[in-house]
């Protein structure tokens, strides 16, 4: 294997040389081996310096692509590397003056891609305190259930990201970023939130690295997710209240973030927002798809057939499915909400039902009216309430690599209690529509296709608002008897 | 005969400087009932070359469509256009203004609630512009534009009479197309700069901007700030080595002394916009934001003097 130079004489940050260093031979427990990190994902950008490794050294690339979905993924890459799209999605809409702080961002993120010791300080974090790995968890009485009269169906597995240290994979990406505001020499940290996960995480990263936090919140959301409010204040964050929901609070963020360019660190939760925010965060959640093929190896020696995750802004999606989108064999199943109904104008569902548009910074599919106003999406997972949705996934669903489809309020509902029963799992609201959508997808798959969901939060914030549902279900029960 | 009487008013008043001209009757601003065709309005560039002969700066105000109501705002126009104004900046309310601080989101805010929307202000400035003296430039955010199609949009700006546009967020990379419909539309693209725009980013904006350089004074969002910061000296310095072009100067500037002083730097223009769309949102009625938007741009163009 090749051995890499990696120097840069420009001054970023004030910093002019950066240490020559080796790539690592050997893989990381959690598989941060960075080979194959040049391999696929972000190439790295012109200003730190051509990559040095050709791929045909590290006998990784197939030469004979001729997949043309492999092919469009490939030119992908290329725009991406060129101009921060995915295709024609992506890229950096904002005023003028968030310009060179995006491009310094993009620059520090591809030498943390290929810094060691960055990889390692992380890997460290992600296993002694998010508590990674996270267990891919075969659910058998969940299987059972899905199984037909003569006992055919799929296998269902879990990946177990609502064991993570504050209940939610959100943590990945604000550890990662976190740690990175830190090396750029950020004091303070903005973030904004919607059910909250991602406000605790960030909270919780900071608590742990000493950083100042700011999380703005829609009013709304606090009203709904408000023992995560609690938790956010006890770590020290100022939690700052927005009229809205979660749009509103990105917008608000991204505001205050403009005025203290040089002190502050917008850390995006969720992949959406201008170039590099959606890779960024893509990459530092993509952590989950690749234990998933180590598991997957581990459990049946084989890959996952079908991977299922839901979609607010992709996230958790692009976590899973990331790492698999070269395998052809791999069906990626996004899931959105369908709020009321697909057609009820109460949803989510970007990727059913939106335009292509301009919308926090990037080009994507958007949930807008006529006029090209952004319009305030529903769901009873308030994480997937967003009116836009990621780049990237947009991407991937206009090339024909994914699928999407969507799940009401109601189903999700249903899957909840369902998991709680079968499994004795709570998953968030959240993951509930991905594990509701088993319902109409088990029956069309042959039997014994391994199927993983990703559980990407736990549902003990949605216990309250599951159990009015029941109880309001069977307040209309007794009446109609 | 009521809106004859009225022209010659507002001509009689910019010459004497101040309100010095006794009242008959008063003053109600009312939509004339036929459309006054005064000199047809040039373009962005062609004004400030006309100013830069006579040793002026540009006057550039800036408001929301819709706030409190449209027909306030063509009033405001009016008002605007005949207090001295050279350009007037029409800012088209977005449900999502990243750029935009506190004042101006809540216009947008308000307007929108109201039911304001594109085919609106469209029709209201077919009815104003041709009573205008000065150029509109409008002021919108790129979704709305996406959303109609770049080519439609840009041929309803030139059919409406509309000089020139600023959209906040495309960076010069993707202005690609804005720049070709606007330019077979004779719209003029007004790009920005801002202070943490490195030297060579600068230049290759200035160089691509149409109408004027739209200079942002500070880092942040629009509002009004206590005072503008020195750096815009410097800027302005660097951006008129590089180019001939005006520079108009905005976000944060609202009173006569911010005016004063980036004259003295240089500029060839200034922006104010919070200042003037608060003025109208906290005034107890629109005739009173009407008449305190009179006096406030009385004022700031004084210090121009």
């Amino acid at each position: 294997m090749a051995g890499n130079n990696l120097q840069s004489t420009i001054s970023v940050h004030g910093r002019t040389l950066y240490p020559t260093c080796k790539l690592l031979n050997s893989s990381k427990m959690l598989g941060f081996s960075l080979q194959s990190r040049t391999d696929r994902g972000l190439i790295v950008c012109s200003a730190v310096g051509h990559n040095t490794l050709n791929s045909d050294e590290l006998g990784l690339r197939n030469p004979t692509r001729t997949s043309e979905i492999l092919e469009l993924i490939d030119q992908g890459e290329k725009t991406l590397a060129n101009s921060g799209k995915f295709g024609r999605f992506g890229g950096i809409f904002v005023p003028e003056t968030l310009i060179t702080c995006l491009k310094k961002l993009e620059v520090e993120f591809n030498w943390v891609l290929h810094d060691p010791q960055f990889q390692e300080e992380l890997s460290i974090a992600l296993k002694d305190y998010v508590g990674r790995e996270t267990p891919l968890y075969f659910a058998e009485r969940l299987t059972n259930y899905y199984r037909n009269k003569n006992g055919e169906g799929p296998e269902i597995y879990l990946k177990r990201e609502d064991l993570t240290h504050g209940g939610a994979h959100k943590i990945n990406n604000a550890m990662a970023q976190a740690m990175l505001a830190k090396r750029m020499g950020r004091k303070s940290i903005v973030a904004a939130t919607g059910a909250g996960q991602h406000g605790v995480a960030t909270a919780a990263a900071c608590a742990k690295l000493g950083l100042d936090c700011t999380i703005f919140m829609g009013s709304i959301d606090m009203q709904r997710q408000s023992s995560n409010v609690l938790l956010m204040e006890h770590t020290g964050a100022q939690v700052k209240s927005v009229a809205g929901t979660f749009k509103d609070a990105t917008s608000e963020a991204i505001r205050s973030c403009v005025g203290n360019l040089q002190g502050s660190y917008y850390l995006a939760g969720t992949a959406v927002g201008p170039h590099p925010c959606p890779s960024m965060v893509r990459e530092f959640q993509t952590v989950i798809g690749k234990e998933t093929r180590k598991q997957a190896m581990e459990k049946w020696s084989g890959k996952p057939d079908v991977l299922v995750a839901c979609v607010g802004s992709g996230s958790n999606a692009l976590g899973l499915f990331h790492e698999f989108i070269r395998d052809e064999d791999v069906r990626l199943i996004g899931v959105e909400a369908a709020g009321y109904g697909i057609d009820s104008g109460k949803h989510s569902a970007t990727l059913a039902k939106g335009e292509v548009g301009v919308y926090h910074g990037a080009m994507s599919y958007l949930l807008q009216d006529d006029e090209g106003q952004i319009i305030g999406p529903h769901s009873i997972g308030v994480g997937l309430e967003y009116p836009g949705v990621s780049p990237e996934l947009s991407f991937l669903k206009d090339i024909g690599r994914a699928e999407f489809y969507s799940i009401t309020d109601e189903e999700a509902l249903e899957a909840y209690t369902r998991l709680c029963r079968l499994e004795g799992i709570f998953p968030a609201l959240e993951a509930a529509h991905a594990l509701a959508y088993l319902e109409k997808l088990c029956p069309t798959l042959a039997s014994g296709t391994k199927v993983v969901v990703n559980c990407s939060g736990r549902g003990d914030k949605d216990a309250g608002t599951v159990f009015k549902y029941q109880h309001k279900m069977e307040g209309e029960q007794e009446q109609s008897e | 005969m009521a809106v004859t009487l009225k022209t010659t008013f507002f001509f009689q008043s910019k010459a004497g400087g101040g309100d010095s001209l006794p009242r008959i009757k008063p003053f109600r601003f009312k939509a004339p009932m036929a459309t006054l065709s005064t000199v047809p309005t040039v373009g962005l560039s062609e004004t400030f070359s006309k100013l830069k002969q006579q040793g002026k700066l540009a006057f550039i105000p800036y408001i929301t469509a819709g706030d409190p109501d449209l027909s306030t705002t063509a009033q405001a126009l009016k008002v605007l256009d005949s207090c001295g104004s050279d350009i007037i900046e029409l800012g088209v309310p977005y449900s999502d203004p990243l750029a935009d601080g506190p004042v101006i989101q809540a216009a947008a805010t308000r307007s929108l609630a109201r039911g304001t929307n594109f085919d609106k202000i469209v029709a209201m400035l077919k009815d104003v512009v041709p009573q205008l003296s000065c150029p509109i430039a409008l002021f919108s955010y790129y979704n709305p534009i996406l959303k109609r199609g770049v080519e439609k949009f840009m041929i309803t700006l030139k059919d409406a009479g509309i000089h020139g546009l600023v959209v906040p967020d495309v960076p010069l990379e993707e202005t690609g197309i804005l720049r070709k419909e606007a330019a077979s539309n004779n719209v003029e693209l007004v790009l920005l700069t801002t202070p943490t725009t490195p030297i060579p980013r600068m230049k290759a904006i200035v160089e691509a901007s149409e109408g004027f350089v739209y200079l942002v004074s500070s880092v942040g969002v629009t509002g009004a700030r206590a005072s503008v910061s020195d750096k815009v000296q410097s800027l302005l310095h660097e951006i008129k080595e590089v180019t001939s072009k005006p520079v108009a100067v905005g976000f944060g500037i609202s009173k006569p002394e911010h005016v004063k002083q980036v004259a003295k730097w240089g500029a060839d223009g200034v922006i104010v916009g919070s200042a003037m769309v608060k003025l109208l949102s906290e005034a107890k009625s629109p005739e009173e934001g009407l008449k305190e938007l009179e006096n406030f741009t009385k004022s700031l163009k004084a210090a121009l003097l």
